[in-house]
């Protein structure tokens, strides 16, 4: 059944101190996306994770460097938390050369392979199988790494994710699922559309796994309850379901004002930013607030020093729209 | 006389080959392990190679595909099988939007070398949902290779290629030539990805065909000898990487093209190669080219209503008899 998952362990404050300063570095880029967005330097669309922050911050801290990630479209802060360069990702969003996925990919799509962060993928569930794949492939080479899927809560109810917790736990694979429940799909409440209370977690029992519930606004819980998750799976105990309760700052996407929410409930959650709570808890430890500010600081720094460098970035070369469809790096599709 | 074998066999050996070769190729799909495939198709793989190589799948096909997509962008060479190609639409989105994608959207940061066995085609009287040659589905995505193999060594040296290729590859069998008969392939035998074969030699009319129909117009021919018309029938083997230029040179002598394709004549590959030789061999024609293909209704199930609209022999040497006379 569902288990809730609190946040017992006290990690080091120099750990958390870190936490603090990627979860604002985090916060820092997705609000620099929006403001490049309203100057039109970004095009397209984003979709921002403005607080999720705890979940990609808690979970990579949880994970070896060597582990696999694969994320959605609302994935910054994934990219960020397991290596991309804020300079990299705003590059990417404002189509010049030297973005993280060359400009070929955009918001949707960032990627940061070498560490392991296998890419966001903008159809819903469509990444929770592959993780599965990256786990298969991590036990056939006997490298004991473990693969991990975040998801929104919009992608319990598709076919994908089911077909994927099925053969994650017949085959006991190293996978966590980390569904983010922010409440919304896009703009439908996960709750009115779904059969159950927790959409991803519930689902874990029917397919024979642990499904554990999490404060997904705190770093701290976060990281504790991913860590059981990771330890077991690489234990070759099998896949676990976490599902991280948390709450978006901005809409959908660019174009989304979220008028659909009811403003008590914003003002509830935003009282329980991932940020503020992690600065709390920093106080009740007696951390000097100079110490936090510091940190805060030297964040607003590196995000400020990645959106200029982005800004001056090189544009995207056209010609590249013939690069690397192919192994070989070209397009060749005639002999 | 070399030794004869079965289309489906070669199915079998080829895997094998590859599985022999190199210890990161694993295969997965329904009914594959200890049941051989419900087309026999991997008779002997999981006594041979065992559960860790040969692994049996639930009726999950995006479960299957992305467990592949994600082994091969790992270290693996994985080979899917969905069993009917018809069922390639229950994971149209990895092939759609997932696998060919990758490494273009990333710039480059990931590689999918991972190849997609299917089943397909008609003529077998399995009805609508099980009948389908869906070619053309996966030759309007870039950034898939197709290969639709027409011969037992060609599917021994195509699967090397493929599964040896750093490229996903969707590697269509096809139903009605599993029982078929042709020379086995020698030892190490590899077949280069996009190099049409000129299955038989001819003067005054090329009909390009792909697996099922390469045989129907070698038949066609033969036939066609008594008309004396002498028919150069290639044998396409890929449709991507296509390769026209051997197209192009065979009617620099015969001024005159059919394609000969099972998928529906709305949308079928034969459309681009028509639409390759009025953009590039337009003065190489003396007459329109034809194409006998699917018509474009649903598969039926009857015999006779089924081979009322697939191409077969009969209309084929219809159509070229109609060309040679133009």
């Amino acid at each position: 059944m569902t288990q809730e998952a609190g946040s017992a362990t006290r990690v080091a404050t120099a750990t958390l101190l870190d936490w603090l300063e990627q979860m604002a570095v985090i916060r820092g880029t997705e609000k620099a996306a929006h403001d490049l967005f309203m100057r039109g330097l970004v095009k397209g669309t984003t979709h921002l994770a403005a607080g999720h922050e705890a979940i990609a911050v808690g979970a990579s801290a949880a994970l070896r460097p060597d582990d696999y990630v694969f994320a959605t479209y609302r994935g910054h802060h994934h990219a960020i938390a397991r290596g991309a360069s804020p300079e990299g990702c705003l590059a990417e969003l404002m189509q010049r050369s030297t973005g993280v996925c060359r400009a070929k990919g955009g918001s949707m799509h960032l990627t940061r392979a070498d560490h392991g962060m296998l890419g966001s993928y903008a159809i819903v569930g469509a990444h929770l199988p592959m993780a599965n794949g990256a786990a298969w492939s991590a036990r056939l080479r006997g490298t004991s790494q473990v693969a991990v899927a975040f998801f929104g809560d919009g992608a319990t109810n598709i076919g994908a994710f089911h077909e994927a917790l099925n053969l994650a736990a017949v085959w006991k694979l190293a996978v966590v699922f980390v569904c983010e429940n922010n409440r919304y799909m896009e703009y439908t409440p996960i709750a009115s559309v779904t059969s159950v209370p927790n959409p991803a977690a519930d689902r874990a029992a029917a397919n024979g796994m642990p499904g554990v519930l999490v404060d997904g606004n705190d770093v701290v819980a976060v990281h504790e309850a991913m860590a059981t998750a990771v330890d077991r799976a690489r234990a070759g105990d099998g896949p676990t379901v976490l599902e991280a309760l948390t709450y978006r700052h901005f809409g959908h996407s660019r174009t989304d004002p979220a008028t659909y929410r009811p403003a008590a409930e914003v003002e509830e959650w935003l009282a329980r930013d991932p940020l503020i709570l992690a600065r709390r808890r920093l106080a009740e430890w007696g951390v000097p607030q100079a110490d936090v500010d510091a940190v805060e600081a030297r964040a607003a720094d590196t995000v400020a020093a990645a959106s200029r460098a982005a800004q001056d970035a090189p544009p995207a070369d056209p010609e590249d729209a013939f690069t690397d469809v192919w192994a070989d790096g070209g397009w060749a599709w005639r002999t | 006389m070399a030794d004869l074998t079965t289309y489906r066999d070669a199915v079998s050996d080829g895997l094998a080959r590859e599985l022999r070769r190199d210890p990161s190729v694993v295969l997965l799909g329904e009914d594959i392990g200890a049941a051989g495939g419900v087309f026999k198709t991997t008779v002997g793989l999981f006594e041979e190679f065992g559960a860790d190589r040969v692994w049996d799948t639930p009726i999950s096909e995006q479960a299957i595909m992305g467990a592949a997509m994600g082994a091969a962008m790992t270290g693996m060479r994985p080979v899917a099988e969905i069993m009917f190609s018809d069922f390639l639409a229950c994971c149209w989105d990895y092939l759609a939007n997932e696998i060919p994608k990758a490494r273009y959207m990333t710039g480059g940061q990931v590689s999918v070398p991972m190849v997609v066995r299917t089943a397909n085609g008609g003529g077998l009287g399995f009805g609508a949902q099980h009948s389908q040659s869906v070619e053309n589905w996966a030759f309007t995505v870039p950034g898939l290779k197709i290969v639709a193999p027409s011969t037992p060594a060609d599917v021994v040296g195509l699967m090397a290629s493929a599964i040896r290729s750093d490229d996903p590859v969707v590697f269509f069998e096809h139903k009605g030539l599993f029982a078929s008969k042709g020379e086995a392939a020698p030892p190490e035998h590899v077949v280069p990805l996009g190099e049409a074969r000129v299955a038989r030699p001819g003067d005054d009319v090329t009909v390009v065909a792909l697996a099922a129909t390469v045989p129907l117009a070698l038949a066609a021919a033969e036939q066609l000898v008594e008309d004396g018309i002498s028919v150069e029938v290639i044998d396409l083997r890929c449709l991507v990487p296509l390769d026209m230029a051997t197209v192009l040179g065979s009617l620099e002598r015969t001024s005159r093209l059919v394609v000969v394709e099972e998928n529906p004549y709305q949308g079928g590959w034969g459309a681009t190669v028509a639409s390759i030789v009025a953009d590039e061999g337009f003065e190489l024609l003396d007459a329109p080219v034809r194409r006998v293909a699917g018509e474009n209704v649903p598969l039926p199930f009857a015999d006779a209503l089924e081979e009322r609209v697939i191409p077969t022999t009969g209309k084929l040497v219809e159509a070229v008899r109609r060309l040679a006379s133009y």
